[in-house]
């Protein structure tokens, strides 16, 4: 089952599936560990909704949604 | 020429690493702060002996997660690293710490620096984190494997820094046996086209490797110091080649580098296979829980705001006494004249001004360092992020914005924690319209003379609430006008860090507090101290002979009154006294320039009296209260008992017997207070912060003109409804 690291809940793990190509933001999540095969985990939600709290090969991230939802993952 | 033959040891890291605790433990903090020409990035150096008693000089470099870089920091480092600035020399060696608890991550940086084949030595910080979620590295194949010495340390209580002074002395040390993944063949050909031309063209100069070429265009903003104006146009161009022929090359060198990471991290590295709790998130759970975070949160901001507006006015008192009691014993030492006056009046009041703030800032300045130091900072703007999205900021504003609101000097040093110029050159603009202290004394002035004292308290506190909330929405109107109009450059995604918490540690915080409080003291203390003397000059000169001789005749009477203790007599003369230094005051330069505003003045409902109020607090916003003071020649009292000056002013009338303080005046001063940029210090730290005059000026042009536009607007509609 395929979806966005956006719509994970929290706690549930997940295995980055792809990001689309050639966009200076995406390429530096990529270079903070999220590539394709990466496993990732949604931490939390910020008390307003956003951003989103992950973790990734051990460290963790904040996003905001607009970015998570690029972020193709199936579910671990 | 002694540095010549030291060797330069450059420290580099990831931020959160603890780069900047090791530096500090190395060099003792002996050390000097500057910024790299052209760029608001610290550059920090130091010295420290090898255990032979051999000189190194220390360079903290810039924390960055890449060389690929994306901000001004990631792009100093990749300069110094490459050797392509000249106000700094290509390290001889590198001291590359990594957290140890989230190694997988950093070798990624590690394996890039690795391969431009400096003598490395490589610290694993945070071993107690990363025992403590149960990893097991294994140091020595991890040596092995990159061919540099390892060294494991806990740099917050300097454990294993024995043996990194023993690695760093080392004479032999060698040169690094990483290697990266080959480049896909299409790719590298491309590459190498790409690289001869940039050589030909001498946009790059190293021409063993492909290294240099890559990481410049790799960068998507290349506005950054580092590459000449010339080149700029050819590493674009290259770039655009690239990107036409491989679409994702970029994306495509970080998964190769990844896919050689993960096989090191397999090799060196055990996990559990569930994520060990550390304290890191048992205390999230509790500091960034939906409820209890935010109620956290804004404990600690009440109790900040407590410390600079109830606490800081004990030191505030001491610091106006002694220079109340300086000027005196100046005054006593001196004939009187104008020497003495401009000494007295001119720069002991000028300083004063500045300095009085001095307590504010300093608590600022501790609460943001211990904030960032604890790895709280990182939270607060996880918090904050979504409110501040609304208007195209990011949460790391909050912080900076929020301090504007005590002064936004400190407000505009502390948006270096915001990594995207844009958003950092957005919050620096907006800062001054939160309403800070010096603020306060005006409001209060004129919320006064608004409201008798027969309206309620509550009334009074509603208006003070109101204008806080006017400034606020305004800056947060003015950001969102910038970020989508006026700005250009795209937002940088919002990507935060959420490091490990750490002790604090006090010395390299009130290292920092003192850094940063000499900057302002020397920026603002200069700028404000010429302009204070221009400030009093324009209200002393030119002097009237016959009202000059005429106070000093009333000098003498008050004198001999005073002997004879007449107290009715003494009131008489000392109003007399007033009056004549008012008339003074309406000849002088700053009262002919009240005139001369006047005509830009009258639309706002102000008269030339309070055009010299205007003119006199340009330099310092409280200025406005002392100014009128002596316009209307009462006792300059003091700022929080204002009532004599705001009965005088309630009583001024018009020519035509309609009081100049009518309610819809009182209202159009408070808006132009608001907005009006009157602040010498601010502008000078923008000047600092932005490295040029340019958006100084900008601030300065857009704050006074929407100051003037809106009193304009508040005044002209006001009369029309008849008030």
């Amino acid at each position: 089952m395929t979806l966005t690291l956006a719509q994970l809940a929290i706690g549930q793990q997940a295995v980055i599936e792809s990001l689309p190509t050639g966009r200076a933001g995406l390429t530096r999540l990529r270079e903070l560990g999220l590539t394709p095969g990466a496993r990732v985990s949604l931490v939390r939600r910020a008390p307003l909704g956003e951003p989103i709290e992950i973790t990734v090969r051990g460290s963790h991230l904040a996003m905001r949604n607009h970015e998570a939802a690029d972020i193709v993952v199936s579910l671990a | 020429m002694s540095d010549a033959h030291t060797l330069l040891l450059a420290v580099v890291g990831n931020p959160n690493s603890g780069k900047t605790t090791l530096f500090n433990l190395l060099t003792g903090l002996r050390q000097k702060v500057a910024n790299y020409p052209g760029v608001t990035v610290e550059k920090k150096i130091g010295e420290c002996r090898t255990q032979h008693g051999k000189k190194l000089r220390v360079i903290d470099l810039p924390g960055a997660y890449s060389l690929n870089a994306r901000s001004p920091d990631e792009a100093v480092l990749r300069d110094v690293l490459l050797g392509r600035r000249a106000d700094t020399p290509r390290p001889d060696r590198i001291l590359f710490v990594a957290d140890a608890s989230n190694l997988e991550r950093h070798l990624y940086l590690l394996s890039q620096v690795l391969e431009l084949g400096l003598p490395t030595v490589l610290v694993l910080n945070m071993m107690d984190v990363a025992d403590h979620k149960q990893w097991r590295i294994d140091i020595a194949r991890l040596s092995a494997e990159l061919g540099v010495p390892v060294v494991p340390m806990e740099a917050v209580s300097g454990r294993g820094f024995l043996e990194l002074r023993v690695a760093i002395s080392r004479e032999d040390l060698p040169v690094p046996q990483w290697h990266s993944p080959p480049l896909p063949e299409d790719l590298r050909k491309a590459l190498e086209r790409s690289h001869d031309r940039l050589a030909a063209d001498g946009a790059v100069h190293d021409r063993a490797t492909l290294l240099e070429p890559i990481y410049l265009m790799a960068d998507h903003n290349p506005l950054h110091d580092g590459f000449e104006d010339g080149h700029l146009a050819q590493i674009r161009a290259a770039r655009e080649a690239l990107e036409h022929a491989h679409p994702g090359w970029e994306d495509q060198l970080v998964a190769d580098r990844y896919a050689a990471i993960e096989k090191l991290t397999a090799a060196v590295l055990v996990r559990p296979e569930q994520e060990v709790r550390t304290f890191t998130h048992r205390l999230d759970r509790f500091l960034l829980h939906p409820l209890l975070g935010g109620a956290v949160l804004l404990g600690i901001l009440a109790f900040l705001f407590y410390l600079i507006f109830r606490v800081a006015e004990g030191p505030m008192g001491w610091i106006e006494e002694g220079f109340v009691a300086l000027g005196g014993v100046i005054a006593a030492s001196m004939p009187p004249g104008d020497l003495r006056d401009l000494l007295v009046d001119g720069a002991v009041n000028g300083v004063a001004g500045v300095v009085v703030f001095l307590p504010q800032i300093l608590i600022l300045f501790f609460f943001i360092g211990l904030m960032e130091d604890t790895g709280y900072m990182a939270r607060l703007a996880f918090i904050m992020d979504r409110l501040m999205s609304v208007v195209g900021l990011n949460g790391k504003a909050f912080l900076p914005f929020l301090s504007s609101y005590a002064c936004a000097v400190p407000g505009i040093m502390a948006t270096r924690t915001i990594d995207s110029p844009k958003d950092r050159l957005i919050t620096i603009l907006i800062a001054p319209l939160a309403s800070c202290s010096a603020r306060l004394p005006v409001y209060l002035l004129l919320i006064g003379a608004l409201m008798p004292e027969s309206v309620s308290a509550w009334a009074r506190a509603g208006a003070m609430v109101g204008l806080y909330a006017l400034g606020t929405l305004a800056a947060f109107g003015f950001a969102w006008l910038f970020n989508r109009r006026i700005l250009k450059g795209a937002n940088a995604p919002m990507i935060l860090e959420m490091p490990n918490y750490k002790r604090p540690s006090l010395k390299a915080i009130l290292f920092q507090v003192w850094q940063r409080a000499k900057a302002f003291l020397v920026r603002a203390g200069t700028v404000i101290f010429g302009m204070s003397i221009l400030v009093w000059a324009a209200s002393t000169y030119p002097k009237d002979r016959s009202l000059m001789a005429e106070v000093e005749r009333v000098e003498q009477r008050l004198d001999s009154l005073q002997k004879a203790g007449d107290a009715a007599a003494m009131d008489a003369a000392g109003s007399e006294l007033a009056d004549l230094k008012s008339r003074q005051l309406a000849q002088s330069f700053a009262g002919r320039a009240g005139h001369l505003i006047e005509p830009l003045i009258v639309p706002l409902g102000y008269d030339w009296k309070i055009g010299i109020g205007l003119i006199g607090s340009f330099a310092a916003r409280e200025l406005f209260v002392n100014t009128m003071a002596v316009v209307y020649a009462v006792g300059a009292g003091d700022e929080e008992d204002t009532t004599p000056l705001r009965e005088r002013i309630q009583q001024e009338v018009r020519p035509d017997g309609r009081p100049v303080f009518r309610p819809l005046v009182c209202v159009s001063l408070l808006v132009f207070y608001v907005f009006a940029m009157q602040c010498i210090s601010t502008l000078a730290i923008v000047k600092r912060e932005t490295g040029s005059w340019k958006w100084a000026g900008f601030q300065l042009a857009y704050l006074s003109g929407t100051a003037w536009l809106l009193a304009f607007a508040t005044f002209q509609i006001g009369r029309m409804m008849g008030w």
